[in-house]
């Protein structure tokens, strides 16, 4: 049957068997890093155009319906837009450090792309802290936002940075803590691990309710670290312009938006990999047939429907709720989530020790 | 005592955004009721909500009539200049002076649509229509007469 795994197999033999070691090793990690910027396009392209779309029909609009068939163009043509646009440097703007900025968040968020499992044996590096990996790379994104606030010499860009600051160090605690509470089940930090342990069962149903109550609060937190609406304040388009991206424009800028889509995905990836088994099929306890139906569809479908699945719901938190004040924003994390958070993990813990799951 | 308040609050919290959740989720997956009008293509059959405003129009019966007196009543609710009503004498057939409208002229590019002139008017005798493709080359084209040429009032119309 088609994976990807063997796919990754097959080129391995045949660059081990037509170059020596060292050259093979070269070419596959240019393959490897052609493939992530390959992705990055792809999900650009395609989570730009979900969000417009999704958007549109939450609010009973039609969408971008013009460009391609049923508009599926419109982020393509965007793109081109884009890349043929002025990239301007303010004046009085640090040119170094604002140049810099975009393409620290793009390499974040190809860093992150490294310990994600897409398939069945198909993942660039299973370190075997991966996901202590994961939560902590994330935490670089915060200063490229700061880097563009601070640099482009603009008092709402520089506002717009501050804020995003302040949410995402605070709510990293939060994402931590879910993070935690899957990790003190599985008792390892390594991605395939979690998933292999989710082989009978994905941890939100196995871990009863202190595993749900973990995945709500790892989604709020992850909307938040991704600083996407309901948690926008870096942004704010009504207050702020653009807050921290203000001042760019042409590729830098897309730069930008194209890395806050890919961190949405990452987002996703890792809390479909925690809580939804990754790329480990549907299976119920001994329903042996019914399992084996499940395992019929290839794994990396099973992934990228969970993870896509997620961004719906991140997709459908951004056009339901309204944005949330600094105040509001800090008294939620640190008056509600992170108590909850204490607390669920501590049931978690016990709940883990006494072997009450399934 | 605090917990029970703090768990409460926490419970209507999340209940509140599931209720907005849940409206937003009944919208896109009922997308069949698309509020959206795809202007220029649908042109032939394009419905306005009643209430839009377009510009003034006067309405004229089969014989040319029009119900406007001359009262002026527009031409001061009018809040920036934009109905000037040049009136006229008649003479009726008793040989009395009447008042009666020569030209209601309407600068459309002064007016702001908003329906001050229709509400002050005592014997409606003009409306907005639905109309609302209005540019031209020319400014001078904006400025309308309202009553048609060799017009005269209702009759019993005070």
């Amino acid at each position: 049957m088609w994976s990807l795994s063997q796919i990754a197999g097959s080129i391995h033999e045949w660059l081990s068997t037509t170059f020596n070691p060292t050259i093979a090793l070269i070419l596959e990690m240019v393959i490897a890093g052609v493939a992530i910027i390959g992705l990055f396009a792809v999900l650009g392209l395609v989570l730009v155009i979900m969000e417009r779309k999704v958007a549109a029909w939450i609010q009973i609009r039609l969408g971008p319906n013009r460009v391609g068939p049923k508009g599926l163009l419109q982020s393509a043509a965007d793109t081109v837009k884009l890349l043929v646009k002025e990239g301007m440097t303010p004046d009085g703007a640090d040119k170094f450090l604002f140049n810099l900025a975009p393409f620290v968040a793009m390499i974040v968020a190809m860093l992150l792309m490294a310990p994600i499992a897409f398939a069945k044996d198909f993942q660039l590096w299973d370190l075997n802290i991966g996901v202590l990996y994961v939560s902590s790379v994330s935490s670089i994104m915060v200063i490229s936002i700061l880097m563009a606030g601070w640099s482009s010499n603009n008092k709402y860009s520089l506002m717009g940075a501050m804020r995003s600051g302040a949410q995402i160090v605070s709510y990293e605690l939060s994402a931590g803590l879910a993070i935690l509470s899957i990790v003190v089940l599985t008792g390892s930090l390594q991605i395939s691990e979690i998933v292999q342990s989710q082989a009978n069962g994905w941890w939100l149903f196995k871990g009863h309710i202190p595993a749900i109550i973990a995945f709500v609060i790892f989604m709020i937190a992850v909307t938040a670290e991704t600083n996407r609406a309901p948690f926008d304040l870096a942004e704010a388009e009504s207050e702020l312009t653009a807050g921290f991206h203000t001042e760019y424009s042409g590729m830098k800028f897309a730069l930008f938006f194209l890395s806050e889509y890919v961190n949405v995905f990452i987002v996703c990836a890792i809390g479909a990999t925690l809580f939804l088994g990754g790329w480990m099929p549907f299976h119920i306890g001994n329903w042996e047939a019914f399992n084996h139906i499940m395992d019929y569809i290839p794994s990396s479908i099973w992934f990228f429907g969970k993870t896509f699945f997620l961004i719906f719901l991140i997709m459908w938190f951004r056009w339901t709720f309204p944005r949330l004040r600094i105040d509001q924003l800090l008294n939620l994390e640190w008056k509600y989530l992170l108590p909850i958070s204490m607390v669920n993990l501590l049931l978690m813990t016990a709940l883990a020790i006494l072997g009450w799951h399934f | 005592m605090f917990l029970k308040d703090y768990i409460k609050e926490v419970y209507g919290a999340v209940k509140s955004l599931v209720v907005g959740m849940r409206r937003t989720g009944y919208y896109f997956t009922h997308h069949k009721e698309i509020i959206t009008e795809q202007y220029p293509d649908n042109r032939a059959t394009l419905k306005l909500a009643d209430r839009f405003k377009g510009e003034v129009v006067m309405p004229h019966d089969e014989n040319n009539e029009h119900r406007c007196t001359g009262c002026t009543a527009c031409e001061l609710a009018c809040p920036n200049g934009t109905i000037k009503v040049v009136t006229k004498f008649d003479i009726t057939p008793e040989g009395k002076k009447k008042k009666a409208i020569d030209k209601l002229v309407y600068h459309l590019e002064l007016c702001t649509m908003c329906n001050l002139c229709v509400t002050a008017c005592p014997s409606d005798a003009i409306k907005m229509a639905q109309t609302f493709e209005h540019s031209v080359y020319d400014r001078s084209k904006l400025t309308k007469i309202l009553n048609n040429p060799g017009s005269k009032i209702m009759e019993g119309v005070e």
